[in-house]
């Protein structure tokens, strides 16, 4: 136990300093964004390969968790007669929770990987000493048009995810069980709320995801050490520093818009 | 026998640099080192490896900062320099990197094209014809739509050398030009460093291991080892200069001043023969 403190030490350590120096690079990529306006081009580019590019998958994601979610609800409503209800149960679980969530690990699995890798490798052959050599701010280039991408393909994508849901739920529920198409859409519009449920559950969330995936994505591409270990460990890291700040940001904004 | 290591501030000289100290994780790289490189020359840094040359040219770009000393690059402090003066600073240097650092995403036209996109607002016409000027100039005006992974490597150093020149800089940095070319590229560059020197005036810093090459071009050559500069003079008084650093770097010796092997133990008790020398 004693021999094994110091190393527990360590990682602690290491995380608090990853923390903290992920809080200065967001500071770093805030201030930058004024001289990233001239790069509105390189955003729009960045917005087709991590917003449109991750469409397929959302929408492939979007369906089935819609589907299994209705499949789950009627077979457990239908003990209480309940089934009418599982159209607006289906609703409310994409839009307050499922829907922000489930397509913001997507995206950092999609999109957030490949940020990291690619800034990761543009590291390692030099191109980021090359812009800085150019006289072109890679923060400014490279990081917030990409982080700025992010930022607005979340709210996006979150809203065709949970419109797939939706039409997934209605696939297996109307169309497979035989719920009422009318009571189906009824229940669902007269129970979802705009402000609690589309504001604060799905575009709130999604952007304060998109933030935070965007971010890590970003900060570990520039901070891998330029090698192909590096990359591979930086890759990683987004993955499962995105997963646990996600789930962990979900439980302190559903606590506070509740 | 070399010049004196300690040369006098002057206009003519484009980079100044005095009592350099940098500490890497615990090495000293350079220790209270002075060099003037001076204006519309070309200059060659020549050491063994690991003895900071390229570090040496982070320094002068001001992408590395030192622990001591003073550089001064056409009469401006690098240490002292805002990020925006910094960065007017770099518009005039070209920097040819040792892998060439082209940007994967572009074709050659656009690489070249990078800096010319980035601080000009030059007509689309212009743009090109520079652009296929100075791929003509290094022999790869029919490659201009290739993309970077479809280079050998010694093509992709041509880019990257048209795209340092692609504004006619002040300084030309070039980190290791000659290694990877064939006889017929390495005497183009060679050619076109030359050229770009006489015609236009360009000072350039070549950091090489080639003492042929160097001969044909540089007017002055400095040696760096164990953070100093041990020797200094133009190419052919420098490789006769018979002092222990010259001799046993142009003359590729093992044994010398500077030690072939990383410092390590015993070597025959690093095979297990510790008990049989007994």
């Amino acid at each position: 136990m004693n021999q094994r403190m110091p190393q527990d030490n360590n990682v602690v350590i290491q995380s608090l300093t990853q923390i903290g120096n992920c809080g200065l690079f967001l500071l770093t990529l805030l201030a930058a964004i004024p001289r990233s306006l001239r790069y509105i081009r390189e955003t729009i580019r960045q917005l087709w390969f991590v917003g449109a590019m991750s469409l397929t998958i959302i929408m492939v994601c979007g369906l089935f968790v819609g589907m299994v979610l209705m499949l789950q609800l009627y077979h457990v409503l239908s003990i209480f007669g309940g089934t009418s209800a599982s159209g607006m149960v289906v609703a409310l679980s994409v839009y307050r929770e499922l829907g922000p969530v489930v397509t913001a690990l997507l995206f950092a699995g999609r999109a957030g990987t490949s940020i990291t890798a690619e800034i990761g490798l543009m590291r390692a052959t030099d191109q980021i000493d090359a812009m800085e050599l150019m006289a072109v701010d890679p923060i400014a280039y490279v990081a917030t048009p990409r982080f700025l991408a992010g930022l607005i393909a979340m709210p996006l994508l979150t809203c065709v995810f949970c419109a797939m849901a939706i039409l997934g739920g209605h696939l297996v529920g109307v169309t497979w069980l035989g719920i009422d198409n009318g009571t189906f859409w009824s229940n669902m519009t007269a129970e979802v709320d705009l402000h609690t449920d589309i504001v604060n559950g799905v575009l709130f969330k999604s952007l304060a995801f998109g933030a935070v995936v965007s971010l890590i994505a970003v900060f570990q591409g520039f901070a891998t050490p330029p090698t192909s270990e590096g990359v591979a460990r930086a890759t990683t890291r987004t993955v499962v520093a995105s997963s646990i700040a996600i789930l962990a940001l979900d439980f302190v904004l559903t606590a506070f818009l509740m | 026998m070399t010049d004196s290591v300690h040369a006098t501030p002057d206009d003519s000289m484009l980079v100044r640099i005095r009592g350099l100290t940098t500490v890497l994780g615990g090495k000293t790289i350079f220790s209270d080192l002075d060099m003037d490189i001076p204006r519309g020359k070309i200059t060659a840094i020549m050491g063994p490896s690991g003895t900071g040359k390229t570090t040496l040219l982070k320094h002068i770009t001001g992408q590395m900062r030192a622990d001591a000393g003073e550089i001064v690059v056409d009469g401006q402090n690098v240490a002292e320099l805002s990020r925006e003066k910094l960065y007017k600073m770099r518009e005039g240097i070209g920097y040819l990197f040792q892998n060439s650092a082209l940007l994967t995403d572009f074709d050659v036209f656009e690489n070249v094209a990078f800096p010319l996109r980035q601080h000009t607002q030059l007509p689309e016409v212009l743009i090109r014809n520079l652009v296929l000027l100075k791929l003509q100039a290094v022999g790869l005006r029919g490659a201009a739509a290739l993309m970077p992974s479809e280079l050998s490597g010694g093509m992709a150093r041509r880019v990257a050398l048209a795209r340092a020149i692609v504004f006619d800089p002040m300084l030309i940095l070039y980190d290791e030009p000659f290694v990877g070319l064939d006889p017929v590229a390495l005497n183009q560059v060679l050619k076109l460093i030359r050229t770009l020197n006489q015609t236009l005036g360009i000072t350039s810093v070549l950091v090489a291991h080639e003492l042929a090459a160097i001969r044909q071009i540089a007017h002055h050559v400095f040696l760096i080892a164990n953070g100093k500069v041990v020797a200094q003079g133009d190419p052919k008084t420098i490789a006769d200069d018979g002092s222990p650093w010259t001799r046993q770097f142009f003359g590729g010796e093992a044994d010398g001043p500077v030690p072939f092997q990383y410092p390590a133990g015993d070597y025959a008790q690093a095979l297990g023969f510790a008990g049989a020398a007994k």
